[in-house]
């Protein structure tokens, strides 16, 4: 691909021609990061490095730039110290890959040794509750659902009082895909947080979650979405695919979110942590062992 | 958030108004502006080289124009040139002279197929077709009662079975031909285009159906990869057309660019909502000025 092509191009002593300037502005652009932010560095790498460094000092400014780009936050889930359960909302426009993470979450969390409860909190979608069944029964873990087209806030709440009769550690609450558009769908969700606050438990973490194909739209699913819910962190999905997702580096740049998890495939395990290094590593087209 | 081409024209041009002579710089900097805002629109970075050059000739053209507002001039010419590139003529589909007329649907993960096969059902049926959908989805969990529900909302029958995908797909189509039903529609697994073994299972179940329409169903919020998909999926089945999905949020929509530019096939269908009736034919022109930023555009054009 271009990435590789790239890296295998800086590795020569040469001095980088202008060509070579383009060149990686494109492939930036080609990784959905957006041409604002790929003009931002390229510009600041000639500034660095005047116009025709080598390409082994290309290479190191390049990678060291976008290192910096990631925010301090913390990668790991956030777990309430005192109250119990924590909760953690999941959120998103359509097909992003939501209830398949609350699925891999669920089974990690269990891994550690938490206690896991799910909210089918999605009551709109046709079949949800039945998908989040499967993901449930695939973990061991207990679903709380309402009827189709019941009030999500209050399946949720409801979970999470129950959850806490029965001394669960986590309630993963799965919620409805919604264009950010959509205002009557974004008050909804204004209304999960609010109502999810009010509950016995503590919300400790709303994780907006971002398929890896998207492009600019990913930053203005980022600001709405954190405008209604506080988001704490971001799953960037579907990132075994040829995406790069570049729109996540530009949207944790731009909005100080923290990339917390990555989803890797449509298996229980396919889920891993956040690694800003692997991710600039492969956004860029280097071989890495990771 | 971003600001419109016409704005950000209309600021880089506002030097050359009154000159008689441009410079090349006042060609470059226009030139640049149309680039980011198709890269803004998620337009695939090789189509806008491409479409650039075309567009660039064009833009040139109406910046010496003796018109008092060159910025206007200027996204009235790209404006025209994205609708030729998207194509002028809505859609019909084809329908086979032996029915059934056997209709795939394939795409990414979470695109859209289930939903577009309930619409489609039930578009046909309201122009008085009897389609049949088949839910060869084995592998999402929750996928065939989806369909299910769907299909029932459309008041179309569906065929499913726990075998395997192409089984189903072969048996629905049969059971259809038995019931005389004459359109089948399949909904097939989400599928990453690097996936050898999933698209190698998408391409024996057109085989295996001689399915006589393949739509690949993308969503407009899509950014680079949208080419790397088009063409991959358009080498395993040949696709008919496109249908764009997720069109009633704010996403600029470049896929629709990049697609067209890149397999040459039309896109037949927009997919404008979550509910069965949000599904409309899908109007270049309409396209073409969202990609560009909006009605802003069109109201830009009239002033122009
Ligand atoms: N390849 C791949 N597919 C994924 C990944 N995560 C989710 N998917 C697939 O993406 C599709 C959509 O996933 P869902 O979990 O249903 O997405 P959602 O956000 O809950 O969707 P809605 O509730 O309809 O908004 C399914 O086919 C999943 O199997 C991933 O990391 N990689
Ligand atoms: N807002 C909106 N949502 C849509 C549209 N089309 C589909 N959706 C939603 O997008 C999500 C995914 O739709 P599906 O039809 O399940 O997608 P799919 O391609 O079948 O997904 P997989 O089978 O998992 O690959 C669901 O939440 C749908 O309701 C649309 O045009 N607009
Ligand atoms: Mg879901
Ligand atoms: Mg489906």
């Amino acid at each position: 691909g271009p990435f590789a092509s790239l890296f295998s191009r800086l590795r020569s002593d040469a001095g980088v021609d202008p060509e070579e300037w383009t060149r990686l502005e494109e492939t930036l652009i080609l990784s959905d990061m957006g041409p604002t932010l790929a003009g931002e560095i390229v510009t600041e790498l000639k500034r660095q490095l005047g116009k025709s460094p080598s390409a082994e000092a290309l290479r190191g400014a390049l990678v060291a730039l976008l290192e910096s780009k990631f925010c301090e936050g913390p990668r790991q889930l956030q777990f309430s110290p005192n109250a119990k359960p924590s909760v953690v909302l999941v959120v998103g426009v359509n097909g992003t890959g939501k209830t398949t993470t609350i699925g891999k979450v669920a089974s990690l969390l269990m891994r550690e040794g938490r206690s896991v409860m799910i909210a089918a909190g999605d009551t709109f979608r046709a079949a949800a509750t039945e998908q989040v069944g499967v993901w449930a029964s695939l973990t061991g873990v207990e679903v709380v659902s309402g009827q189709p087209g019941a009030d999500p806030a209050s399946v949720i709440f409801d979970t999470i009082e129950h959850a806490r009769a029965v001394g669960s550690d986590v309630v993963l609450c799965d919620t409805a895909g919604r264009l950010q558009t959509k205002t009557n769908l974004m008050e909804e969700l204004k209304k999960i947080r609010r109502v999810a606050a009010k509950s016995s438990g503590e919300v400790t973490e709303v994780l907006l979650v971002i398929d890896a194909t998207t492009g600019q739209n990913g930053l203005r699913q980022a600001e709405v979405f954190h405008g209604a819910a506080e988001v704490t962190g971001i799953v960037l999905t579907k990132l075994d695919g040829s995406a790069k997702g570049g729109v996540a580096l530009a949207i944790e740049s731009e909005f100080g979110l923290p990339i917390k998890l990555v989803g890797l495939g449509e298996g229980l395990n396919d889920l891993a942590p956040f690694d800003p290094k692997a991710f600039v590593a492969a956004l860029v087209g280097e071989e890495t062992d990771v | 958030m971003f600001e419109t081409l016409g704005e950000r024209l209309e600021g880089a041009l506002s030097r050359i108004r009154g000159k008689t002579r441009l410079t090349q710089a006042d060609v470059d900097e226009a030139l640049g502006e149309i680039r980011r805002a198709l890269l803004e629109a998620d337009v695939n970075i090789g189509v806008v080289n491409l479409i650039s050059e075309r567009v660039g000739a064009a833009a040139v053209g109406a910046m010496t124009s003796p018109s008092l507002t060159p910025g206007q001039q200027v996204v009235k010419a790209v404006h025209n040139e994205l609708i030729d590139v998207l194509g002028q003529e809505t859609y019909r589909i084809r329908f086979a002279s032996t029915p059934p007329t056997v209709l795939l649907l394939a795409g990414l993960q979470g695109s859209g197929k289930t939903t577009a096969a309930a619409k489609l059902a039930l578009l046909l049926r309201r122009q008085g077709r009897s389609p049949y959908l088949v839910a060869a989805d084995l592998a999402r969990p929750g996928a065939v009662r989806q369909l299910e529900i769907l299909g029932a909302q459309a008041g179309v029958p569906v065929f499913s079975e726990p075998s395997t995908p192409v089984e189903v797909a072969t048996k629905g189509v049969a059971e259809a031909r038995r019931l005389a039903r004459d359109v089948v529609i399949i909904d097939t697994a989400g599928r990453l285009a690097i996936d050898d073994a999933l698209m190698d299972e998408v391409s024996q179940i057109q085989k295996a159906t001689q399915a006589h329409l393949r739509f690949l169903v993308i969503d407009a919020m899509i950014g680079q990869d949208a080419v790397v998909t088009a063409r991959a999926f358009d080498e395993r089945l040949e696709l008919s057309a496109v249908i764009l999905t997720k069109l009633d949020g704010d996403a600029r929509g470049g896929a629709a660019l990049s697609v067209k530019e890149v397999v040459g096939k039309p896109i037949a269908f927009a997919s404008v909502g979550e509910k069965l009736e949000d599904f409309e034919p899908f109007y270049p022109d309409r396209m073409a000025s969202r990609i560009l930023g909006m009605g802003d555009v069109l109201s830009l054009i009239e002033r122009a």
